[in-house]
């Protein structure tokens, strides 16, 4: 018989040994379901520009911005709060991703405003941001290992022409411990599992110390058991304080784990704690009406 | 030994060999780039674009490297230019520019019909007509080039792993795309002599993508890929010296060789090499 080969796959590390927490708070009663528009901490309206909050880890008033002419985003506005993990829910091609390089400030606004830690995104701010891309915007097959990918995180810091040395490549290798990788450094990304490839970016981020984390898609394609252990890495970078927002379209993972959603399809259909944003009607105006969901009960005790 | 050295005793075969090696070097090492970020269509590209140039220099009379750079460096531009702000696909966008400015050049050279035997030599190549001052400058550029790259290392690495996050985290991700663009003009321009416009592709793509076979880290692959560059030069220059063949046809054709022997012996995936081993371990087992 011919022997198949297989990658490192099956060696997957999980980190599933923290205690599961609820998190269904009590705003869900309080806000009717009719009402799409939550910004319970936001004191502005509607699309001015004056409105974002200094405090605000990010705030959003009033955004539009797209490609080639076209708005992807329309008239966004939300804040996050420092030490917030926030999660942003719509279907593909609502804006998702788009919504993450206006935040970063890599695609320019047509129109609004878009504050970071109370500045508007500049080279200096994105130095405090740790961007997780989407996995298949990654070419897996590059020759580097989980080192090399990691240390890269060392050189936005790190001026032109100057090399890592040992105290780069020692934060990268603190950064592959704390996700648990320090097996798999110097293994070629294309032989890791999902759930590994997705921590070995989130270790990318880490070495740069961001306060706030912007992940694209991080538990898209990987497992149950995986999903956990991936945000229970988040949740203990939350509880240090820093502020993180991931995209998904996967709703079951939103209650449980998310201090806040936001529902984006172009626009903000609804912004506020999951309990009041997984309705039946939010969830089919943010993904179209045929989308048979039911709110996601309470995580189970 | 002997017929190593005997050709040595030509200076144009001095000339040539100190040029390709150069030329195999550079293409080597910027190749890996071309491989890893999918440019190979820019690379053939560029080479065939900076023909019009050849041709206006040519009629201009004035140098017609600097014209062949200036136009390819134009082109690189235009494409960067205009992929980033259309909707059209980066190979499309090559397609049309490419065609357009060789086209532009046969008709510029079909219109003197005198001069197309001086500049058939950029279509094809002819290393061992270079002339002193073309080495200086081969070498010259090598030498910015190079330095280009040792510069822009870590930027140029994370922009073509990744070119979202190396952006958000501060490299500035389309200068450097442009910077990479007009070096590969500039690294096409100093292999026509060698190869030509034709085959320049082939020079910047095999080796590069003959190290890939043979290694998963990037370092090494940049050091392969110059190796297989270089002793392409080398001995596709002996080739072409004692089988009496166009020299850049050689270099090209050794080059392709060393492709396919990686590919047989690669450990990268279930190469040749390790299938007649397991075949034979399988047979070796049914007895």
């Amino acid at each position: 018989m011919i022997q198949k080969q297989t990658g490192g796959r099956e060696h997957e590390h999980t980190h599933v040994s923290f205690e599961e927490t609820q998190r269904v708070d009590g705003h869900v009663q309080t806000v009717a379901p009719a009402a799409f528009h939550l910004h319970e901490h936001s004191g502005h309206a509607k699309g001015s520009a004056q409105a974002a909050r200094e405090g605000a880890a990010v705030a959003l008033a009033g955004v539009c911005a797209g490609y080639f002419g076209r708005d992807v985003l329309d008239e966004v506005s939300f804040e996050v709060d420092p030490g917030e993990f926030v999660g942003i829910i719509g279907p593909n091609g609502a804006g998702k991703s788009t919504l993450l390089k206006v935040i970063l400030g890599l695609l320019p606004v047509q129109c609004g405003s878009v504050l970071v830690f109370g500045q508007p995104p500049s080279p200096a701010v994105r130095r405090h941001i740790g961007y997780v891309p989407q996995s298949e915007a990654i070419n897996w097959s590059f020759p580097v290992t989980v080192r090399d990918v990691v240390l890269m995180g060392t050189f936005g810091r790190l001026g032109l022409g100057r090399r890592p040395g040992p105290a780069e490549r020692a934060a990268a290798d603190q950064a592959i411990r704390q996700v648990g990788m320090s097996d798999y450094a110097h293994v070629q990304i294309s032989r890791l599992s999902g759930g590994q490839q997705q921590r070995v970016f989130v270790a990318r981020a880490l070495v740069q110390q961001p306060r706030l984390m912007l992940l694209d898609e991080p538990i898209a394609g990987v497992d149950a058991t995986t999903q956990h252990a991936i945000f229970t890495l988040l949740e203990d970078l939350k509880t240090r304080g820093t502020t993180i927002l991931a995209t998904t379209h996967d709703l079951s993972c939103v209650a449980e784990w998310f201090d806040r959603v936001l529902a984006l399809n172009h626009r903000v259909v609804a912004y506020g704690p999951p309990g009041a944003v997984l309705t039946r009607d939010t969830l089919s105006a943010t993904f179209g009406s045929h989308l048979l969901v039911e709110p996601a009960a309470p995580a189970p005790a | 030994m002997e017929l190593l050295t005997v050709p040595l005793h030509n200076a144009f075969m001095v000339r040539a060999l100190l040029a390709a090696t150069l030329i195999g070097l550079t293409c080597s090492v910027v190749g890996v780039y071309v491989v890893l970020r999918n440019m190979s269509f820019i690379g053939d590209g560029l080479a065939h674009a900076s023909f019009a140039g050849i041709v206006i220099a040519y009629l201009m009379k004035a140098d017609l490297y600097l014209g062949g750079l200036l136009c390819a460096v134009a082109t690189a531009l235009g494409i960067g230019a205009v992929s980033k702000r259309s909707e059209m696909s980066l190979d499309t966008t090559i397609g049309v520019f490419f065609t357009a400015a060789f086209a532009l050049g046969i008709a510029l050279m079909s219109h003197v019909r005198t001069y197309v035997m001086d500049l058939q030599d950029f279509l094809f190549g002819n290393v061992l007509a270079i002339e002193r001052r073309d080495v200086i400058i081969v070498a010259g550029l090598t030498a910015v080039t190079l330095a280009v790259i040792g510069l822009l290392y870590k930027e140029l690495l994370f922009a073509s792993f990744d070119p979202a996050s190396a952006g958000a985290s501060g490299i500035p991700v389309d200068a450097i795309s442009y910077v990479l663009l007009v070096v590969i003009a500039v690294t096409i321009i100093i292999s026509l002599q060698a190869v030509g416009i034709v085959l320049v592709a082939a020079l910047l793509v095999t080796p590069a993508a003959t190290a890939y076979q043979v290694t998963d880290r990037f370092g090494p692959m940049m050091a392969v890929s110059a190796l297989v560059g270089v002793a392409s030069a080398v001995v596709g220059l002996y080739v072409s010296y004692y089988a009496d063949i166009a020299s850049g046809a050689s270099i090209v054709l050794v080059a392709t060789l060393a492709f396919f022997t990686a590919i047989a012996l690669s450990p990268k995936r279930r190469s040749l090499l390790t299938a007649v081993l397991e075949a034979r371990r399988m047979a070796a087992r049914v007895k």
